[in-house]
């Protein structure tokens, strides 16, 4: 039986999966239908919580994938090799199941078109999916800013959302994409990791002052995050996300 | 272990809150630094969070969940009145 959820209150509730899609050999994309959602805003994550027959619970945070307007809610999810949730997530979970999980959480990492821009967004592997939703609220929206990603993968199977982000790309958004580890001989992109020369051709300079989105491992956050205050940009409209494996 | 920031305990914080504090403004009560939740180093390990400042580097929030009951001490970042409590 549905409860209604409390206003104010961040209640646990049960979503059905409704689609599992294929990402890349390491990440999944769920699709869920859930009975209470008061909406979410662009950069949100849920916290999804498993438990086992023995009562153990453990609980790990998902960004959202999806815009505010889409009509499910969209989780992307990467398999950590020893994580406790996501090889549940990404290999056992079927259509059909229900899972447990708590949000939208948080007001910081979040966009919105009254923000402003220009819209800068850096994604190191799976930090991309917060930026889906952005990106996706921003094609929506008026598009009175414009909207430029920055993203690094590994390789170009690794990238997350290829075929929207070309999509994005038509709609008028500023993809980059640039892989560290190999690259197609006919590879148009950039290569190698982001550094102060890439931040340079690619971002927008710090006297246009983009409001700077940076999200991915905590060791790319902070090497780019630092590249750009010593650019010039403003502290104050650069922020960060950082995600890792949590517990021991 | 890597650092987090403060992104990651925001469903924690909402829970023992009952509001959004990522964006919650405090100041560190051993270097005087003002900062955002959101933007405080995280060092999470079950059972419990310890939250340090980005400049001086000392906590100044630790979460611990005892018997089910989630106990935040946040004396080393007094908070600044936000507009959700």
């Amino acid at each position: 039986m549905a409860r209604a959820a409390i206003p104010g209150r961040l209640t646990w509730q049960l979503g059905r999966v409704v689609e599992l899609v294929d990402e890349t050999p390491r990440c999944k994309s769920l699709v869920i239908e859930l009975p209470e959602w008061r909406g979410h805003r662009a950069g949100q994550h849920v916290d999804v919580r498993l438990t086992a027959e023995d009562g153990y619970q453990a609980e790990r945070s998902y960004s959202i994938a999806s815009s505010p307007g889409d009509a499910q809610l969209v989780l992307t999810v990467e398999r950590l090799e020893d994580g406790e949730v996501s090889p549940y997530l990404t290999d056992e979970l079927r259509p059909g199941d229900e899972l447990e999980l708590r949000g939208p959480i948080g007001g910081y990492f979040v966009w919105e078109p009254s923000q402003g821009g220009p819209l800068l967004l850096i994604a190191g592997g799976s930090g991309v999916v917060p930026f889906r939703a952005m990106l996706r609220r921003w094609t929506a929206g008026e598009r009175d800013v414009p909207a430029r990603l920055l993203y690094s993968s590994r390789t170009l199977q690794e990238v997350i959302y290829r075929t929207e982000l070309e999509r994005l790309a038509e709609e008028g958004a500023e993809v980059n994409l640039t892989l560290t580890r190999q690259w197609p001989a006919d590879w148009q992109g950039h290569r190698g990791r982001v550094d102060r020369a890439l931040l340079a051709e690619v971002t927008w300079p710090p006297q246009q002052r983009p409001l700077v989105y940076v999200c991915g491992p905590t060791a790319f956050v902070e090497t780019v995050a630092e590249a750009l205050v010593k650019a010039g940009h403003e502290p104050g409209r650069i922020k960060t996300e950082r995600f890792g494996p949590t517990g021991s | 272990m890597e650092a987090l920031d403060g992104n990651a305990i925001a469903g924690t914080l909402f829970e023992y809150f009952a509001t959004e504090m990522t964006t919650a403004p405090g100041t560190c009560a051993h270097c005087g630094t003002r900062s955002q939740i959101a933007e405080l180093a995280v060092y999470a390990r079950a059972p419990g969070a310890v939250v340090r400042c980005r400049h001086c580097g000392s906590v100044v929030i630790v979460l611990v969940t005892i018997r089910n009951q989630l106990h935040v001490d946040w004396s080393a970042f007094p908070m600044e009145e936000t507009s959700g409590h």
